[in-house]
């Protein structure tokens, strides 16, 4: 009896967590295609039988190494340049309720694939599809739709140019 | 009882008094008994114990280490993998072994060395268990979730900030801090109390034997070191949950602030880990060789100046850093001048070992062992204070050569040593000596074997905390040295291992003092009762069981009916006063629950700091509740 | 039975030093990422305060090892020695005799310490006394994870060389390493050259380095940064300044157009992927800045910090897959189809 309740808290004990720290760094090869019907706008599909959507999920979804990855890929690929950092200039807001195209993963993840009117970019055919999901789970985590334990607290660096603060410092310190 | 009935005569009073004794320090069986115990000799015996799985645990990831870097380009392990194996056996190593087992030794053995019946604070002592094997659990429950912590062993920032570390690996790798610091923290406290007020009679502090004197100054180099670590691992910490900006460069935060701090911690941690082991050598040099130990004021005047010099010293974990060259210069002239400590020491154990008469047992081998490895140790330690030779090899395999020469040499091997000098008292039978000689001849090969090469590989370029090199450059015969050495290390810790329960078993009765050692521990049964001595004995010389037993005098009229000890004054060890101690109590199991719910909840959610207060402040009220002592009934 | 232990002792450690010794001839040799090895004045001061400390300190170390060794055999040899059994104390003469070993020991232990102290900032000092503002020149490496980013600074713009991994020196002339990072701690360390200087983010570090004759050296990242600390090497060539300077003329050109039709195609399939987001290469569209410059990448002799020789096949299996060589790199696996990776690896392998 004694085994079995340490071999049942073992159990529980190793699947806790898997998701928020899993690292798989490299990426399986089918998530390097892109697909964009992630998520369709209408339900209605003339002609066959009816058939149910498919629900797509995002697989980084819970994991911390990829939100910070998304956080990573959101400076590099200048969403802040529009963006900012979920408030929004040139664009609108990230942080919000009222997603005009949906807030659901699927529906970020069509966003940035096909591109929006009025200005939003269509990264479809260059950034790989898991990218993608990293970036989307980042997003959701902006907006408390990730797991508090998996999403970093603020980001290390607001200032990513060392050319400005060596010019603030005032040059070499020896 | 009234008057009509008989008095009973002396031997019957005798023995009820005996009796008495046994009960009122008896700790109740079952499980709340075991949860609640408060005596000295089992609470270190815990702590020994579980910090010996601990360093089992580190060797296996030391050996997975060594399986990786065996080959070129070898694939056992990944990056992260690796990177969470390093930083775990550093880890465990420094804070889930050494310095829980060196407290643990000395929590078992310091009353038993003045005279005592237990520790100044026997419930803090409790706590201090509960609150090191909660933080361990915690850990090790990160380590087998994909949550062990990845940053290296002291976690430097920015890698181990929020942007480079996601997740909450290196969070638990910072709380586990807290907790074990906390528990150092009551174990050295509670020493120093002891070690100043709780010395049998005569027993002035120029009679207290050198290991007590290591672990007093042991006790204050933690007082004064692990707050430093404490501070460091919460900038972390609230850095990681909470967004505050203290290693944060781009908002004002520093992250030369956490290495400062950190060293402040780090450095005397060495000598934390270090002081006592030179203790155990004293004991078993001055048991060995027959001899009073050889200047003994520049003994205790070595361990005190190492004790402060080495809070002088951490700016050598920095010299790549770019500091300026005046302070770095002064840090290389501290750096050198703690081996004159050291070198006291040194130079007066062989004094003594020359002019004694050598009984060359398995711990005496083992000191031998401890000579040869510290002193190489040492000397490269000499080669790293110079601020030109240590930017070559700092942050190379020539350091971990140079800290496992010093942890391992002088360290392991003194505490091997005294698990061979010390068993027969905590079990009352005899180590095989013949065994034990193997084992030692066993562990030198092997950790010369491994760690040896690693000097080679630094000067050749090899850097640390790398999973992988490649062949062409030419590090593969001192890798594979090291990896041959590291297993049989592993086989000496399983001669070891096998002996321990050979000698627990079948080894021959031991007596309460087979070595004819000189301090009072020796005098106590093999093992102790829980109340160690029935009469606490009065010292008159430094070595007080080389005096002739019929001019050994002892205490009178304690109460047997309650937990009674005496309380002597500082310096002459004149008996003040009689103290009660608390007999068993579940509070500090209470407290320590309260304490590590605070703890790991604040990792996930800042609340739990306040709830976890609330409910600590529960348990104290509980624990700190005025009771009269507890008395034995006739 | 004693007696044999010690000896047994004398003689199993006399092969270990053996072992010590012919191990250390293994160091001596010269070889790349040596400290032994040094090719530079710096390198060279650092190289004989070892040879210093290493002698006097094993020195130092046999001494120590013989008297310890030599208790062992002391037992039972000395005539009227008294039994200690009752007084625990050996004569008196004796005791006072020691003393006064054991305190010139003492002494001879802090003079010796102050000798290597002295030995250690003068040689500090005179390193520090190498750097040559006039004379020398400036290079900016940024520390990446995990690879490095290299501007050479001049006062004319227009002549900063931007490029990475891979930094020419001229021979004879010293060269200040003017070190930050772009996100956690790396160090700069180039053996051969000097000790290591750490890349701190939001400070500038400075170290000065310098080779005697020319040469090949390869450096190391050497304080942990991440996955893959263990793939952050660079290589610093040092070349006689003729050589130098037409090299950093060259280097300064835009990149060079591609060869043949194939070229061609491999640049305008370049320029319609991702790479451009990442990767810059002046003369063209691609301005990235988060990774290394490739304007002139065929010239280099290494593809990811010294990761891979720099083949085309190796390039090939780097764009590809660079998780399978250097997983949890930030370079992206964009995929890239069969038809067009050919002409996209002899494009830039092409730019030389």
């Amino acid at each position: 009896m004694r085994t079995l309740c340490i071999f049942g808290v073992c159990f529980f004990v190793v699947f806790t967590s898997c998701q928020r720290e899993k690292r798989d760094l490299r990426p399986v090869p089918t998530r390097l295609a892109i697909y964009s019907d992630a998520a369709r706008q209408s339900p209605l599909r003339p002609g066959g039988a009816e058939q149910p959507q498919l629900r797509v999920t995002n697989p980084y979804n819970g994991s911390a190494y990829d939100i910070a990855e998304g956080e990573r890929l959101y400076e590099w690929y200048n969403c802040s340049g529009c963006h900012s950092h979920g408030g929004g200039g040139i664009g609108p807001p990230l942080i919000k309720t009222d997603w005009i195209y949906g807030g659901e993963p699927e529906n970020l993840f069509d966003t940035i694939v096909k591109g929006r009117p009025n200005g939003m970019p269509s990264w479809g055919g260059r950034i790989p599809e898991y990218q993608i999901w990293q970036i989307v789970a980042f997003i959701r985590s902006m907006n408390g739709q990730q797991p508090r334990s998996a999403t970093a607290s603020r980001a290390d660096t607001i200032e990513q140019n060392p050319q400005t603060i060596q010019n603030r410092t005032g040059g070499a310190t020896k | 009882m009234n008057q009509t009935e008989p008095i009973p005569n002396s031997s019957e009073r005798e023995a009820q008094a005996l009796r008495d004794l046994e009960n009122s320090w008896q700790t109740p069986r079952g499980m709340i008994g075991w949860l609640s115990c408060t005596t000295h000799q089992a609470i270190g015996m815990r702590y020994i114990v579980t910090a010996f799985i601990f360093l089992l645990a580190g060797g296996i990831e030391a050996l997975l280490i060594r399986l990786q870097l065996a080959l070129p380009n070898n694939t056992l392990l990944g990056p992260d993998r690796y990177n969470e194996i390093f930083t775990t056996h550093g880890t465990t190593m420094m804070f889930l072994f050494a310095v829980p087992m060196m407290e643990g030794m000395a929590v078992y053995l310091v009353p038993l060395m003045l005279g005592t019946r237990n520790v100044a604070f026997p419930r803090l002592n409790a706590f201090g268990y509960w609150i090191y094997l909660a933080g361990a659990i915690f850990l090790y429950w990160g380590v087998f979730t994909n949550t062990a912590p990845d940053a290296g062993w002291f976690s430097y920032p920015p890698l181990s900030g929020p942007a480079y570390s996601p997740g909450k690996r290196v969070d638990f790798w910072a709380q586990m801090i807290t907790f074990t610091e906390v528990s150092a923290m009551c174990v050295a406290s509670e020493l120093i109390a002891t070690i100043f007020k709780m010395r049998a009679p005569g027993m002035s502090l120029n009679r207290i034997p050198l290991y007590c004197w290591s672990m007093l100054v042991q006790s204050f180099m933690v007082i004064f070191a692990m707050p430093a670590v404490m501070i460091a691992s919460s900038y972390l910490l609230s850095d990681r949950t909470v967004g505050t900006h203290f290693v944060n460069p781009a908002e004002g935060g520093d992250p030369l602030l956490y290495q400062h701090v950190f060293w402040l911690f780090g450095h005397p941690e060495v000598y934390i880990i270090f002081i006592p082991a030179l203790g155990f050598v004293s004991s078993i040099v001055t048991a060995n060789s027959r001899r009073e130990i050889f200047g003994y004021p520049g003994m205790v005047l070595s361990i005190v100046a190492t004790g402060f010099i080495a809070f002088g010293l951490w700016v050598h974990h920095m010299f790549a850093t770019g500091l300026p060259q005046i302070g770095e210069a002064y840090f290389t002239a501290a750096s050198m001048m703690i081996a004159v400590t050291s070198g006291v020491q040194i130079f007066c154990w062989i004094a003594t070992l020359w002019t004694g008469r050598l009984r060359m047992t398995a711990a005496l081998h083992f000191v031998f062992g401890f000579i040869a490895i510290f002193v190489l140790g040492g000397l490269t330690g000499v080669i790293l204070a110079s601020v030109s030779l240590d930017v070559q090899v700092h942050d190379t395999f020539f350091v971990v050569a140079h800290f496992h020469y010093v942890l391992i040499g002088g360290a392991l091997f003194p505490l091997f040593g005294a698990f061979y000098h010390w068993f027969p008292k905590i079990t009352g039978r005899l180590m095989n000596e013949a065994v034990g000689k193997l084992n030692f001849w066993i562990l030198f090969i092997g950790f010369n074997l491994t760690f040896f090469p690693m000097h080679i590989l630094g000067l050749k370029g090899m850097t640390r905390r790398i999973y992988t090199y490649g062949s062409e450059m030419g590090w593969e015969l001192g890798n594979i040295l090291a990896t041959i050495g590291a297993f049989i290390i592993a086989a000496g810790g399983v001669v070891f291992l096998i002996n321990i329960f050979l000698s627990r078993n079948r080894g021959e009765i031991a007596g309460d003092n087979p070595w004819d050692a000189d301090s009072f521990e020796w005098a106590a049964a093999s093992p102790p009762k829980s109340y160690n001595f029935e009469y606490l004995p009065v010292a008159t010389s430094r070595y007080p069981l080389w005096v002739a037993a019929s001019e050994r005098t002892f205490v009178t009229g304690l109460r047997n009916d309650r937990r009674e000890v005496l309380v002597t004054t500082l310096m002459d060890a004149e008996p003040h006063h009689r103290l009660v101690l608390p007999r068993s109590s579940l509070w500090p199991l209470l407290t320590a629950l309260a304490v590590t719910i605070g703890f790991i909840g604040s990792v996930f959610n800042a609340w739990y700091i306040t709830y976890g207060s609330i409910l600590t402040g529960l348990a104290f009220v509980g624990w700190f509740w005025p009771r009269l002592p507890v008395e034995t009934k006739p | 039975m004693t007696k044999r232990n010690g000896e047994k002792g004398a003689g199993l450690k006399g092969a270990v030093f053996c072992a010590y010794a012919f191990v250390l001839f293994d160091a001596c040799a010269g070889h790349q990422q040596s400290a032994v090895d040094p090719a530079g004045p710096q390198s060279g001061k650092i190289a004989v305060l070892w040879w210093f400390f290493f002698g006097l300190l094993t020195t130092i170390f046999l001494i120590v090892m013989v008297f310890t060794l030599l208790t062992l055999t002391r037992r039972g040899h000395r005539s009227g020695q008294e039994p200690l059994n009752a007084s625990h104390l050996p004569p008196g003469a004796d005791e006072k005799e020691l003393t006064r070993i054991v305190a010139a020991a003492t002494i001879a232990t802090v003079l010796i310490l102050f000798v290597l102290l002295i030995a250690s900032v003068s040689t500090g000092k005179s390193i520090s006394e190498l750097g040559d503002k006039k004379n020398g020149m400036v290079i900016e490496v940024t520390g990446n994870q995990w690879w490095w980013h290299v501007r050479y600074w001049n006062d004319d713009p227009s002549q900063m060389l931007v490029t990475a991994n891979e930094i020419h020196i001229p021979t004879g002339r010293p060269v200040m390493i003017r070190g930050m990072s772009q996100d956690v701690i790396h160090s700069f360390w180039v053996p051969n050259l000097h000790g290591k200087r750490d890349l701190i983010p939001s400070r500038v570090t400075t170290e000065w380095i310098e080779a005697d004759q020319p040469g090949i050296y390869r450096g190391q990242c050497a304080e942990y940064c991440g996955l893959q600390h263990a793939h952050m090497a660079l290589w610093v060539i040092a070349e006689p300044q003729a050589k130098f300077d037409s090299w950093m003329k060259h280097q300064l050109r835009p990149a060079s157009p591609p060869g043949g039709p194939t070229g061609e195609r491999g640049k305008q399939i370049f320029l319609n992927s991702a790479c451009i987001y990442c990767h810059s290469i002046r003369g063209t569209a691609a301005g990235g800045q988060t990774g290394p410059d490739l304007t002139h990448f065929g010239s280099r002799r290494s593809i990811a910090a010294g990761t891979l020789p720099n083949t085309i096949g190796n390039l090939g299996g780097w764009i590809t897959d660079p998780q399978g060589i250097k997983p949890g790199t930030h370079m992206a696996t964009i995929p890239v189809s069969s038809e067009d990776l050919q002409p996209l690896l002899e494009y830039i392998e092409g730019l030389k």
